[in-house]
């Protein structure tokens, strides 16, 4: 039983604690169990120089604020906040002496605590819990309390700015504790704000744009005034604010939709919507292509793409980048990532049923040391810790089966690491579009709305600096991934009951964007009085664009309201009217009886003037590898499977479940032991169908440094053949694109992505695989001065994210990568070119040297279906896909995740493009595309060969029973090297404890 | 004998209801899906079921510690009918977030004057694991795994790792029959202290179920629901497998019970 400890007030030090109504109950772990909180904070102490000495002991503490008595406390304590047998209590109210005795080996007290109206789910949950349990609590709050031993003041603050406390989203009391009051807000007074636009001048238009934090530029502001000369009146705060959120580059992609002057070696080309007339075009000229066959649903206009799935069902994919609020707290900003992608899928047509997640993450490397970071930016291995936990906790608790993913490392992160979250939805074909009806109400559920992230969406358009930790802070929300479960909940119940007309997503922007893109085509008027609120105080401003997590909008017609609120109400989720879309094509914006807003749907989404911009591309000269003596090819396959990128991320794979909802077919990691590495996930979304979807990806930012538009090409054929690889049929592969780009206003920098953007529309034309949806993320840079006063930028490497959604007839002939049994034959499939620019072997042995991997799409189409036959035919009982190191690192990660050996004789695969001395340089590591390694049973020789009749094919070796991964060229040893070492290899540099 | 209807217990953060429900109708049950507002508001609903389930997930987002808000809740609004359940001869199984539930309220431990006698607390290396486990099944009392002697499993959770008061209390179960699931090596040998990844979250005597002392009340933190296909074996792409995964013979058993 716990060991307690009450204090009577009259017995404390402070006798002003006697009239408080606030009690102080201290969690603290029983001995015997680790101090979990402690842990954590003293494995990563070393990072940052701190002594091995360094001693702390954590206590969870709740602050309870209402009429109790001591009894009472004690029962909360005891009966429902303590885990029994392996915690105690101290029970006393805020601010006695008992809470200020330091245990064995400590000193100095800091108490961390959310900043004001920051979500704290924890407190959230007790609040509501103590509450049922019959008592009159007004308000909880939670507390983290670490005692410590004693540090120099330099090494105390370097803890608690680095370790302990996060100063966008907490703050931190040294000392005893005291507390006076839980309770939030204040009364919000009302006050109308008019700004005289029409009399500003060009400087008073930038400035208000700047102070504001509209992100609109001079043009704009011009625009919005002459608009508003036209009506003859001066603008009100929550117009511009309306204005500014939905003309963001966030919201309305005005750069790459924009008007764009592009040059390159072929000449100049005058875009008038770029996005529309590359990528987007592709997958209209499929579409028509396809004719009766076509398998596209809705592709880049609603907040997913959808495409046909079986014969009642279509999916919907999305792919969003959450990166300048990870890069200031990556716990909330990866997590209201993924909660916001889910809410996407969740917000499409009437609403898409979450069947899988996939993440990818771009970092710096966590080796980096500490003194070689930028002022400003938080340590790289603080990032990769939060962002996974942030990942993995909204994910989880949302039931939602993350199966794919992949990090990719590169010091240019260091300032924006990337965080993309996607996630694929199920939803009945006849529920795939949307239109709500005239005079429809307007309805919110989920969470309320505070303070939370606003000015999101215009501040992931600017560029992050050092002191964005300091001045974004606003920016920053955290989700709580229960209140969004509850809603989904509901809201899939009120679909299937027709009970609404259409629903969107709360996602940047807020209700102003929710809003106004649902009432675009009929109009709407808004009682943002009627919004509820976490806490009194907001404007009517703040209540329009907060970024409050968790809420969806839904078109409710007026005889539904009932039954809709009856539905929530009976699962405990908020609904509330919050106005109606009144037929008038205008936006008009009332609290009580005030119009605040007033604004034409019209001017609203097309009076944006068009974004002009040049844009230019010169490719890089290609150079030679030169390579001279002898080369350790053992070393470098070692080194490359030890690399960051390449390595096991077997410990972030685990901490995410990748097997709820119970469709899992292949899981991330595959084999004999369960940890190699798969190259596509795939699920069942249907539980009595035998229909799988394939998840998978490509990227390549080390590409672009030679050639954007092989890159793009690259990434798209890398993601094709990881969906193929595992049976997906190749004819039926959805893409999305993300594009996370530097400073776009640079010409050279927007030339880069055009380049890339005309791969996208090439490939997809050729390859027959539309794009449906996408994304971008422009001016990730980041700015500092160094040491010696200079003004510093790091841009990140132009990164483009390719996600594919591949369909598998019946999941009973999908295979893996790992080998399974000895004598059994192994193929490289595809062409192998001189392609060592920008590979992992060129990582590793410091060569800059080399020809960027380019497609050839008809030999693509031929070699992926041939692939896909082959598989469907059951003739190949492992297949891998050849990126990142080549056909070296593919045979050894097939070896150990087969736990078998290899005896191959590369000497048999043609190499175009070398001459004689670097050919086998070439066979091992080159990273030409379109390959593929396969195991053949010999049985089947005949019949898989002559299905590979007009395709490069190449039988190099077997599977053996020996410990040895052994390939040689004739009669030269390339490699030869035990299995259990290349496994250690690739397993240990990221198996973190 | 008509199908034995099969009560899926939903809360906020419940998100294994539907494949355990699929799972349960799989097996010849009837399954209905109620939301714990609606049983507290009225508990009779129970009645018409003969199998209660409380599945896994994340209730109230294992705030304050895992199923630590629901247990609170039927703790204090649903133990007298939860008892009457269970002394009518019915069944009640939780798994992983429901075995939390289960062992928080004291449904499945009773406790003492000195409280409960175990809990569920965080893994030994504090995070959460998906992986499989192997296990060792005694079957003299558990209803559940009738027939069964060892079963692959997939786990998924943070808090699994089982703690008694003291060494006496696992004892105890230990002689009555009631550590019906315990984590082992493949080859199904488990010693007093195994190891992780074998024993994954530093359970006491490598406790992966208990059932009550009437074999009725089962609840275990890996997840049968999650293999009851054989793709989803992890290895069933090179390792041959039956029509239908092991997980099923828990719900088989629980239906068959009532034929």
């Amino acid at each position: 039983m716990s060991n307690t400890t009450v204090a009577s007030p009259t017995n404390g030090s402070d006798s002003s604690s006697s009239a408080s109504n606030i009690w102080q109950i201290d969690i603290l772990t029983s001995d015997g169990f680790p101090d979990r909180i402690a842990e954590e904070v003293l494995a990563d102490a070393p990072d940052f120089g701190l002594p091995t000495s360094l001693k702390i002991t954590a206590v969870r503490s709740f602050l309870v604020q209402g009429d109790l008595s001591a009894v009472d406390v004690q029962a909360i304590g005891n009966q429902f906040l303590a885990e029994p047998v392996v915690q105690y209590t101290v029970i006393a109210k805020n601010g006695d002496s008992v809470f200020d005795t330091a245990p064995a080996g400590t000193s100095t007290l800091i108490n961390v605590m959310p900043l004001p109206g920051v979500t704290d789910a924890e407190a959230e949950s007790a609040l509501l819990a103590v509450r049922q349990l019959g008592y009159a609590v007004d308000a909880i709050a939670t507390v983290r309390k670490y005692w410590i031993s004693a540090l120099s003041d330099n090494q105390l603050k370097l803890l608690c700015d680095k370790l302990l406390c996060n100063e966008s989203i907490e703050t931190i009391v040294r000392g005893a504790l005291k507390v006076d009051d839980l309770q939030l807000g204040r009364e919000y007074e009302f006050n109308k704000q008019i700004v005289p636009i029409r009399t500003s001048n060009d400087d008073e238009l930038s400035g208000l744009s700047k102070d504001w934090q509209l992100s609109l530029s001079l043009v704009e502001m011009q625009t919005i005034q002459a608009h508003f000369k036209t009506l003859e009146r001066d603008a009100t705060d929550i117009e511009l604010e309306t204005i500014a959120q939905t003309w963001s580059e966030h919201c309305s992609h005005k750069t790459l939709a924009g008007r764009i002057s592009y040059t390159d070696e072929n000449g100049t080309r005058q875009f008038d919507n770029m996005l529309k007339e590359t990528i987007f075009a592709a997958t209209m000229q499929i579409r028509a292509d396809l004719g009766d066959d076509d398998w596209c649903v809705s592709v880049f206009k609603d907040n997913a793409g959808i495409v046909r799935f079986d014969e009642k069902n279509n999916v919907a994919f999305k792919v969003e980048t959450h990166n300048r609020p990870s890069a200031l707290e990556p716990y909330g900003g990866a997590n209201t990532g993924i909660g916001g992608v889910i809410r996407d899928t969740l917000g499409t047509g009437m609403g898409a049923k979450p069947v899988c997640n996939t993440d990818v993450f771009c970092f710096a490397p966590p080796e980096t040391p500490f003194e070689e970071l930028p002022p400003g930016v938080m340590h790289p291995r603080q990032i990769v810790k939060g962002v996974v936990s942030g990942v993995r906790d909204y994910g989880n608790r949302m039931g939602i089966p993350t199966v794919n993913g992949a990090v990719y490392f590169d010091p240019r992160y260091v300032g924006n690491p990337l965080v993309f979250c996607g996630n694929v939805g199920i939803l009945p074909q006849e529920m795939s579009f949307k239109a709500p009806e005239p005079n429809d109400l307007i309805v919110s559920i989920g969470g309320k709305t505070g303070r939370d992230g606003i000015h999101g969406a215009t501040f992931s358009s600017a560029e992050l600096t050092e002191s964005s930790d300091i001045t974004s802070g606003g920016a920053v929300q955290i989700g709580n991934a229960i209140t969004e479960k509850m809603v989904m909940d509901v809201m899939l119940k009120a679909r299937d009951l027709g009970l609404y007309t259409a629903v969107t997503d709360c996602g940047a922007g807020g209700y102003s964007s929710a809003v106004g893109e649902m009432g675009e085509e009929l109009g709407a008027e808004v009682w943002l009085d009627k919004v509820p609120l976490k806490y009194e105080g907001l404007s009517y401003t703040e209540i329009w664009i907060s970024e409050a997590q968790e809420r969806m909008v839904f078109s409710v017609p007026e005889k539904n309201w009932p039954a809709f609120e009856k539905l929530c109400c009976d699962e405990s989720v908020e609904a509330t009217v919050l106005g109606r879309f009144t037929p008038t094509g205008n936006l008009t914006l009332k609290y009580g009886e005030e119009v605040v807003g007033e604004m034409s749907m019209a001017f609203l989404h097309d009076g944006r003037p068009p974004v002009i911009r040049e844009a230019s591309y010169t490719p890089a000269v290609p150079t030679e590898v030169s390579v001279d003596g002898t080369q350790d090819y053992d070393g470098q396959l070692k080194s490359i499977l030890g690399s960051l990128n390449v390595v096991s991320k077997h410990w972030i794979i685990r901490q995410y479940d990748h097997e709820v909802q119970g469709g899992s077919v292949i899981k991330p990691l595959v084999g004999v032991q369960n940890d190699g590495p798969g190259d596509a996930a795939v699920v069942r979304p249907v539980l009595d169908s035998r229909r799988g979807l394939a998840i998978s990806c490509g990227m390549n930012p080390h590409f672009g440094e030679l050639d954007t538009y092989h890159m793009a090409a690259s990434a798209i054929d890398e993601a094709l053949r990881n969906c193929v690889a595992v049976g997906a049929d190749p004819n039926q592969i959805a893409l999305l694109d993300n594009f996370c780009w530097g400073y776009t206003d640079r010409p050279e920098t927007l030339g880069s992505l055009v380049r890339a953007a005309n791969a996208c529309h090439d490939l997809s034309i050729d390859l027959q695989t539309p794009f449906i949806s996408g994304k971008d993320s422009l001016h990730n840079e980041f700015s500092y001065t160094d040491d010696t006063g200079n003004r510093q930028t790091i841009s990140i490497p132009a990164t483009l994210l390719i996600s594919a959604m591949g369909q598998v007839p019946d999941v009973a002939n999908c295979v893996t990568m790992d080998l399974k049994s000895s004598g059994n034959l192994i193929y490289q499939i595809g062409i192998t070119g001189n392609h060592l620019g920008g590979s992992h072997w060129g990582l590793v042995s410091g060569n800059n040297g080399g020809h960027v991997p380019t497609v050839d799409t008809a030999v693509s189409k031929s070699t992926f279906n041939a692939v896909f036959d082959a598989i469907s035919s059951g003739l190949i009982r492992s297949c891998h896909d050849l990126s990142e190191g080549g056909l070296a690192v593919a045979i050894a990660e097939m070896a150990f995740a087969g736990g078998l050996g290899v005896e191959a004789d590369v000497s048999a695969i043609d190499v175009s493009g070398t001459d004689g001395a670097n050919a086998d340089l070439a066979r091992l590591f080159s990273e030409s595309n379109t390959r593929f390694a396969v195991e053949v049973e010999s049985m089947n020789q005949a019949a898989f060969e002559a299905l590979f009749a007009d395709i490069a094919l190449a039988k190099i070796g077997t599977v053996t029973d020996g410990e040895s991964v052994v390939v040689r060229s004739g009669e030269t040893m390339l490699i030869n090297s035990p299995v259990g070492e290349l496994k250690e290899a690739w397993q240990s540099p990221l198996d973190w404890s | 004998m008509s199908k034995p209807k099969v009560l899926i217990l939903r809360a906020p953060g419940t998100n294994c209801d539907q494949e355990t429900g699929y799972a349960f109708e799989k097996a010849g049950a009837e399954a209905t899906f109620v939301h714990i507002n609606q049983l507290l508001e009225d508990a009779s609903v129970l009645e018409k079921s003969q199998i209660l389930c409380l599945p896994g997930g994340f209730s109230y987002g294992d705030d304050i510690g895992a199923g630590r808000v629901l247990a609170s809740q039927m703790q204090s609004k649903l133990a007298d009918a939860i008892g009457e359940f269970h002394d009518a001869g019915k069944l009640v199984l939780g798994i992983c977030n429901g075995f939390q539930i289960l062992i928080k309220t004291g449904f499945l431990l009773p406790g003492d004057d000195a409280g409960l006698s175990a809990t569920l607390t965080w893994n030994n290396h504090g995070r959460f694991i998906d992986t499989w486990v192997n296990l060792k099944a005694d079957s003299d009392k558990c209803v559940f795994l009738k027939g069964v002697e060892q079963m692959y499993l997939p786990i998924a959770h943070a808090e699994g790792k089982f703690v008694a008061r003291d060494q006496s209390i696992i004892d105890s179960l230990k002689s009555n029959s009631q550590l019906a699931l315990t984590y082992c090596r493949p080859d199904g040998s488990n010693g007093a202290d195994l190891a992780f990844p074998d024993n994954p979250n530093g359970s006491s005597a490598n406790i992966a179920g208990v059932c009550s002392d009437s074999g009725r009340i089962f609840g275990l933190m890996p997840h049968p629901e999650r293999f009851i296909d054989p793709t989803h074996h992890p290895r069933w792409t090179r390792e041959p497998q039956g029509d239908e995964g092991q997980g099923m013979v828990v719900f088989r058993n629980a239906v068959g019970f009532f034929a």
